[in-house]
C-alpha cells in the first residue's frame, strides 16, 4: 500500500465523515434535548432524500435551493412527531421506551414512502454531484466537499443556538430539571417540540448529502442506523461536536482499514475502537456533562 | 446513580444497534399474507377447490426490489395458469410470506407455509443467501423446491435432491464475457483487470472462474478485493480501483447501489475502463439508469439468462401482459420476473405429466433428465438440480437501451461497445 493511497484513504474519510456527521446531528440535538434515542433517525434521512428526489424531479428545483423547502418541511414534520409520538412516553421510562415508539414511527414512515415511491433505487442528480476538483495530488468529489463544509456550518450554528442563546439555556433546562425549568417560567413542552422540530429538520440536509452520494430506496434506512446511533454513542449522546468528531474518526478508521487492510474487517475495527473508547470513557468523546459544563 | 442511569442508557443504545446491526437491511418485520393464507385445497387431483402455492419472498430489506419483481412474475404465472384451466383443474392461490430479505426469517416462513399452512406445493425465495436454508427446510418435508434465483454453488453443493434451479448456474455468469475478452486480438484485449466484490454466495463464486479465464489469455489482476453486503462507505475501494488504472473492471454486485456507487466515484476521480461489467444490479432497467445518471450507463455490461426483449413466443407475451399490468417498456421488465415465471412453468409441466401434486413424483420426474420449457428457454435438470440446458448471454448497455451482445454471434446481439464510451458526468 502506497503512501498515496493511505492520504487518500483518509481524506475520503474526512469527507464522508461529513455526510455521516449530517445525518447524525439530528439523533444526538434529540436524544440531548428529550432523552429520545430516535431509531427512526434513518428512515427520516431517507424521507429527507425523498423530498428532494421530489422537488428536483418533479418540480425542477434543484437540490441546493430545495433544502429552503426541505428543511422547513422537515421542522413541521418534526413537531408534529414530538406531539404525536414522542410526548406520550413517560419521563421515567423515556430512553427505553423511545426505541419502541421510535421504531413504530420508522415503520409508518418506511410504509408511506413504498407506497408512494415503490422499492426501485433512486439518486440524487445535480451538475456538481459527479464533478471533482483537483487538490495536491487528489480528487475531492464536490458533493462530498459541499456536504462536509455544511456539516461544520450546521453544527457550529446549532452549537451556538444550543449554548448560546436564551432558547438553548431553555432547552438545556428543560432537559436537567422539567420542574424548575416550569417554575422559571421556560414552556417546557413547547421548548422541547420545537428543539425536536430543529433536530428533524437538519435530517433534511442529511438527507440531502445521503440522497446524492447513494442509490437509495424506502428501506435504506436501516441500514443507516446502527451507524448512525453508533457515532452518537461515540461522540457522545446529546453532544453536536462530538457527532462530526466521530463520524470523522468512524469514516477515517474505515477507510484506512478498507484500503490498507481488508474492507471486510473495516466495521470490526471500529467497533473494537468503539468498545476501546467506551471502556475509558462511557459517556462518550464528548459527554453530555462536559459539554453542558461549557 | 446518575452515571449509573448513564450507563444503562448506552448499554440500551449498544442492544439496539446489535439488533439493528444482526437484523441489517434486513429489516425483519412481520409477515404479511397477499393474496389469500392459509386455506388448504384439496390434495388430490380435480374438484374445484383451489391449490396453494407457498412462497417467501423479500418485499423489504435489501432485495426487496429484487422480492417484489418476484413476486410480480409468479403473479403472472399464476393468472396465466389459472386462465389456461389451472393445476388438474384446480385453480392455483398464491401464499406469500415477507422475509425481508433475512436468511432467520425465510426459514421461519417456509416452515409455516408447509407446517402450518400446509401448502401443497412451494416456490423458492429470491437469492442464493435465502435459498440455501429455505431449501434444507423444504427438504425436511419432502417438498420439491423449485426456485428460480438460488443458482449459486452453495445451493447445490448442500447435496440436497429437492432443489431445482431453473436458472443458469451463477457459477458461469461471467463466463461468456471472460471468453469474449480473450478472444479479442492482442492489440485490443485489456492488458490489466480489477476486481472487487461483495462476499455474497452470488457474486464471489463468479469471479475466479473469469479472472481464470482473463489471465489465461494474459490480461493480469492489479486489484483483488472482497468487501461486506453491509459496507459504510464504497468510496475507497472504488477509489483504489480507479487508481490501479485497470483496463478492465469485473464487480460483483447484487443490487444497484453498489454498482451506482462505483460508477459515480469512477466518474469523480476521472477514471473510464475500456470494459466494465457488474453481475447484478445493470439488469435493474429504468431503476439502474435513474441510479447512474443517463447516459452514464452505457457501455457498462451484465451477464444474464433472459431479457425483455428475448425472441421466444412465451416470452414476448410474458413482457406484454407485464407491460399491460404495470407499464414501461420491455428494457424496465427485470430477469427476475422471467426467472419466477418459468419456475411456474417448471412445476405445471412437471404436475401435468405427474397427473399429481405428490412432491415425491414431482422430484422424480425432475430429475428424470426431461427437458423442459421455459420462457428464459430450455430446463433440463442433472443429479444437483441445475440446469444444464440454459446458456448465460451477457447484455450492455447500448444508447439508452439493455441489449444482448455477448456471444457475439447469437441472433439479434448487437455488437459491444468496446471501449466503453466516455461518462457523460
Amino acid at each position: 500500500m502506497s503512501a498515496t493511497a493511505l492520504l487518500q484513504a483518509i481524506v475520503d474519510g474526512v469527507l464522508t465523515g461529513g455526510v455521516y456527521a449530517l445525518m447524525a446531528a439530528g439523533l444526538t440535538l434529540i436524544f440531548g434535548v428529550m432523552d429520545i434515542i430516535n431509531i427512526a433517525q434513518g428512515a427520516m434521512v431517507v424521507l429527507g432524500a425523498y423530498l428532494s428526489y421530489e422537488l428536483e424531479t418533479k418540480a425542477g428545483i434543484p437540490l441546493l435551493p430545495g433544502l429552503l423547502i426541505t428543511i422547513p418541511a422537515m421542522f413541521v414534520l418534526g413537531m408534529a412527531i414530538e406531539f404525536c409520538f414522542m410526548r406520550r412516553v413517560r419521563e421515567t421510562e423515556r430512553a427505553a421506551m423511545s426505541i419502541l415508539v421510535t421504531f413504530a414511527v420508522a415503520i409508518i414512515i418506511e410504509g408511506v414512502l413504498s407506497k408512494a415511491f415503490g422499492v426501485d433505487y433512486v439518486q440524487l442528480h445535480a451538475s456538481y454531484v459527479d464533478k471533482s476538483i483537483y487538490l495536491l495530488g487528489f480528487y475531492l468529489p464536490w458533493i462530498y466537499v459541499i456536504a462536509f463544509v455544511l456539516a461544520a456550518v450546521l453544527l457550529v450554528a446549532l452549537y451556538a443556538l444550543l449554548y448560546r442563546t436564551r432558547f438553548g439555556r431553555a432547552v438545556r433546562a428543560s432537559l436537567q430539571n422539567r420542574t424548575a425549568a416550569d417554575l422559571i417560567g421556560v414552556n417546557v413542552d413547547r421548548t422541547r417540540m420545537i428543539a425536536v422540530g430543529i433536530g428533524v429538520a437538519i435530517t433534511a440536509v442529511g438527507g440531502f448529502a445521503f440522497g446524492a452520494t447513494n442509490a437509495f430506496n424506502p428501506n435504506s434506512g436501516y441500514d443507516l442506523i446502527s451507524r448512525l446511533l453508533a457515532i452518537v454513542i461515540l461522540g457522545g449522546m446529546g453532544s453536536i461536536g462530538g457527532a462530526m468528531a466521530a463520524a470523522v474518526f468512524m469514516l477515517v478508521i474505515n477507510d484506512v482499514v478498507a484500503v490498507a487492510w481488508s474492507p471486510t474487517w473495516a466495521p470490526l475495527v471500529f467497533f473494537a475502537a468503539l468498545v476501546l473508547v467506551l471502556s475509558v470513557r462511557p459517556q462518550g468523546l464528548f459527554g453530555r456533562s462536559g459539554v453542558r459544563a461549557q | 446513580m446518575r452515571h449509573f442511569r448513564r450507563l444503562a442508557q448506552v448499554g440500551a443504545v449498544l442492544a439496539a444497534i446489535t439488533v439493528l446491526a444482526a437484523c441489517g437491511s434486513s429489516s425483519n418485520k412481520s409477515s404479511s399474507t397477499s393474496s389469500s393464507s392459509g386455506s388448504n385445497a384439496s390434495s388430490g387431483t380435480g374438484g374445484s377447490s383451489p391449490i396453494t402455492i407457498g412462497t417467501s419472498l423479500s418485499l423489504s430489506g435489501d432485495f426487496a426490489a429484487d422480492g417484489q419483481a418476484f413476486e410480480r412474475g409468479y403473479q403472472l404465472w399464476v393468472h396465466d395458469q389459472n386462465a389456461a384451466g389451472g393445476l388438474l383443474g384446480h385453480q392455483i392461490k398464491l401464499d406469500v410470506l415477507s422475509d425481508a430479505s433475512s436468511p432467520s426469517q425465510v426459514v421461519t416462513n417456509y416452515q409455516h407455509l408447509i407446517g402450518s399452512n400446509h401448502d401443497q406445493l412451494v416456490f423458492g425465495p429470491f437469492s442464493t443467501l435465502l435459498t440455501v436454508p429455505s431449501a434444507r427446510v423444504a427438504a425436511r418435508y419432502g417438498y420439491a423446491f423449485v426456485e428460480g434465483a438460488g443458482g449459486g454453488p452453495s445451493v447445490f453443493g448442500e447435496g440436497l435432491h429437492n432443489v431445482f434451479d431453473v436458472t443458469v448456474p451463477v457459477k458461469n455468469g461471467l463466463v461468456t464475457w471472460a471468453q469474449w475478452v480473450a478472444s479479442l486480438p492482442a492489440s485490443q484485449r485489456p492488458k490489466t483487470a480489477a476486481y472487487a466484490t461483495v462476499n455474497d454466495p452470488f457474486t464471489q463464486p463468479q469471479i475466479p472462474v473469469a479472472q481464470a479465464i482473463l489471465t489465461a489469455a494474459g490480461v493480469k489482476t492489479v486489484l483483488n478485493k472482497v468487501f461486506p453486503a453491509e459496507v459504510t462507505d464504497y468510496t475507497p475501494i472504488a477509489s483504489q480501483v480507479a487508481a490501479a488504472k485497470p483496463d478492465a473492471v469485473v464487480l460483483g454486485s447484487v443490487d444497484v447501489p453498489t454498482v451506482s456507487a462505483f460508477v459515480h466515484a469512477f466518474i469523480q476521480q476521472h477514471f473510464n475502463p475500456k470494459a466494465f461489467i457488474a453481475t447484478a444490479g445493470p439488469d435493474q432497467g429504468d431503476a439502474f439508469v435513474k441510479a447512474v445518471g443517463t447516459g452514464n450507463e452505457n457501455g457498462i455490461f451484465v451477464p444474464n439468462g433472459w431479457f425483455g426483449g428475448l425472441k421466444k413466443a412465451d416470452s414476448q407475451k410474458m413482457v406484454a401482459e407485464y407491460i399491460a399490468k404495470y407499464g414501461g417498456t420491455p428494457s424496465d421488465v427485470n430477469a427476475d420476473v422471467a426467472e419466477a415465471y418459468s419456475v411456474g412453468q417448471a412445476i405445471a409441466q412437471a404436475v401435468a405429466a405427474t397427473h399429481s401434486l405428490d412432491n415425491s413424483k414431482i422430484i422424480a420426474y425432475l430429475h428424470s433428465g426431461v427437458t423442459l420449457n421455459s420462457v428464459q428457454g430450455p430446463v433440463k435438470f442433472d443429479s444437483l438440480g441445475e440446469n444444464t440446458a440454459g446458456v448465460t448471454q451477457t447484455f450492455q448497455w447500448q444508447k439508452g437501451n439493455l441489449v444482448e451482445s455477448i456471444p457475439t454471434t447469437a441472433a439479434g446481439a448487437s455488437p459491444p461497445l468496446f471501449p466503453k464510451p466516455a461518462w457523460v458526468g
